[in-house]
């Protein structure tokens, strides 16, 4: 059996998912190898290739790869599918972007998000927005599959496979990349923090989380997320919130301050190690997941925590 | 330009849904369904198209039981012009939906097909991609902003970044994210004319489409659960316990 991993990077730097990717990966068995899709990416190359357990690195260079298009990517994909029984991707927006179109392309039923491996063609996926966890066996011959990250363990660093070059696929020319605004800050990755602070629609204002969130955020060194409800009314940007249609995260400890607790948001932390939640509401549903639940206002609470810190 | 838009009947977002004892399924029986909300955000999508001139037809389609219906009637409510019901009794998976939507598609010549992103159900997450790939068609997936630029199709995608921008070619898929607008309510008189709406009545094998599963559902169980803790009185407390008791920070 061999595995295809496309992993997720940004060019000079590989994901830390990529690593969590490889143990789901060999839990399925065979041989592992990575695919860096990218422009200038080399150092994302060399970072896979120092993963525990990969056989080797396909590289793929050129400005097509550079944004991550769907298209094109899909192509480079399938120009090597044939030598794999499987082809598996992290459950990011970048795997749930491109992979249903490499599923399609080789009539294949994706199986998405998993988040155990039974045997090579049965795993478990959460459904109803983690209500339910399925157990799927599937018919197909190859596997086209993507990842939870955060239910797997990283794979350690300290191997040294080879890094191959490839690139003999089309550029379909249906998309160009026009823009992109991303995120830029110094704290943690989200998906990968040991410390979570979230809020929710109880903040009321961007600087609201400003004062409040952030300092607990900088005392704690943990990344920070939010609600739907934050997100919608703009407190925060999209690519801070947690849950069912958002990030999924399972941190040493999450703090949820003024979220009440939706299934919808229970969905994206409910597997973290400690809860706090912070809510002046006692009745509010977030007590029922919290391990640690404190009735009160987060204006005064939050300033509070930062001093006791 | 012409706009398809594809609808699912699922279980309502409020629905709390429970594992059958037999952990077969989960238990849907008398539980309230609804049009996934994502797709009621592209029916919105869609209408709005419409009445900025860009979109001259909209036609929804539904594969599902019979009682799916229901769902494209809401769609025609909201401002659709007519629907098309794919039924089957078979629990269709997504290559299944995007091989018949793809003929569909192969019939009704859209210039862009705009859908959910996922479905609250099975949260699969890959129709629209697969529709794309099947059309050979460019895809702009987890929409928060649609906007015809010149002979292109501009979308916002939310990644995990942040946001990215991409210019496709039409015809193209879109699948929605939650920010792209907040679909409307359908007003009394527009649901009264909705029921005169066409809506016409399919079959998979009127297209040619072979539903069966690829996944077989070994069985259905609750997810790991997990106590509630304690309540703590204050914040002193607080940091104690997570300091000595539970070691995080
Ligand atoms: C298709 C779909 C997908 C969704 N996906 C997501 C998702 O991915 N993530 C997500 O989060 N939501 C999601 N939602 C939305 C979800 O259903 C809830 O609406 C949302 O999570 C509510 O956000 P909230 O808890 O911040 O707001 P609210 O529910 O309004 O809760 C605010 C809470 O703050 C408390 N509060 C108010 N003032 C204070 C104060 N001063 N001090 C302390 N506490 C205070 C209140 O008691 C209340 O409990 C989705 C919904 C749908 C339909
Ligand atoms: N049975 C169906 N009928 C019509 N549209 C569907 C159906 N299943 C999925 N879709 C569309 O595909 C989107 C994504 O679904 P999924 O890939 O299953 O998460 C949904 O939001 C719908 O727009």
């Amino acid at each position: 059996m061999a595995i295809l991993i496309v992993a997720d990077h940004a060019n000079t730097e590989l994901s830390d998912s990529t690593a969590k990717v490889v143990t789901a990966a060999g839990q399925i068995g065979g041989d592992v190898d990575i695919l860096i899709a990218g422009e200038n990416a080399a150092a994302a190359a060399d970072a896979a290739a120092k993963i525990v357990g990969v056989r080797k690195v396909l590289h793929a260079d050129d400005a097509h790869y550079g944004k991550g298009l769907a298209e094109p990517l899909t192509e480079l994909v399938l120009s090597v599918a044939s030598d794999y029984d499987a082809i598996v991707a992290p459950a990011s927006t970048s795997g749930k972007n491109f992979m249903p179109r490499v599923a399609a392309k080789l009539d294949v039923m994706q199986i998405s998000e998993i988040t155990a491996v039974e045997a090579p063609d049965t795993f478990q996926r959460p459904i109803y927005a983690g209500n339910a966890i399925a157990t799927v066996k599937s018919s197909d011959a190859k596997k086209v599959i993507t990842v939870r990250p955060t239910s797997f363990a990283a794979a350690a660093d300290g191997g040294s496979a080879s890094v191959e070059k490839i690139g003999n696929a089309a550029f379909p020319s249906i998309s160009d990349f026009v823009k992109e605004e991303l995120t830029v800050s110094d704290r943690p990755e989200l998906q990968g923090a040991k410390i979570v602070i979230s809020g929710g629609r109880a903040l009321a204002s961007t600087e609201n989380f400003e004062k409040y969130i952030y300092p607990v955020a900088d005392k704690l060194g943990a990344a920070i997320g939010a609600s739907r409800a934050a997100v919608d009314a703009g407190y925060m940007p999209n690519d801070y919130q947690v849950g069912q249609t958002g990030k999924v995260v399972a941190p040493e400890l999450y703090i949820a301050c003024g979220i009440s607790g939706a299934i919808q948001h229970l969905a994206g932390m409910k597997d973290s190690k400690v809860i706090v939640a912070i809510n002046k509401d006692e009745e509010a549903p977030i007590f029922s997941v919290a391990d640690y639940g404190l009735v009160a206002d987060l204006f005064e609470a939050l300033p509070e925590l930062e001093k006791a810190l | 330009m012409k706009v398809l838009v594809p609808v699912k009947r699922v279980v309502d977002y409020n629905v709390k849904v429970r594992v059958k004892s037999d952990q077969t399924d989960v238990d849907l029986a008398n539980v309230k369904m609804s049009m996934n909300p994502f797709d009621e955000i592209a029916v919105e999508e869609a209408v709005r198209l419409k009445e900025a001139g860009t979109a001259s037809e909209i036609v929804v389609v539904s594969i599902g039981p019979e009682k799916a219906q229901e769902q494209i009637r809401q769609a025609l409510a909201m401002g659709g012009d007519r629907g098309i019901l794919v039924t089957t009794d078979v629990d269709a998976e997504s290559l299944g939906v995007a091989k018949l939507l793809k003929a569909v598609c192969d019939e009704e010549k859209p210039d862009m097909v705009i859908m959910g992103k996922q479905a609250i159900d099975n949260d699969q997450n890959q129709t629209g991609q697969m529709l794309a790939a099947l059309l050979d068609w460019p895809q702009g997936t987890f929409a928060s902003e649609v906007a015809q630029n010149g002979d292109k199709l501009h979308v916002t995608r939310e990644i995990d970044g942040g946001l990215q921008t991409v210019a496709l070619n039409l015809p193209a898929v879109v699948t929605t994210d939650l920010r792209l607008n907040e679909p409307r309510y359908a007003s009394l008189p527009n649901i009264m004319k909705a029921k005169k709406k066409e809506m016409a009545q399919k079959t998979p094998e009127d297209y040619g489409v072979d539903l069966t599963p690829r996944l077989s559902k070994l069985k259905v169980t609750d997810p790991p659960k997990r106590e509630a803790g304690i309540k703590v009185p204050d914040v002193a407390t607080l940091v104690d316990k997570l300091k000595n008791e539970a070691g995080v920070i």
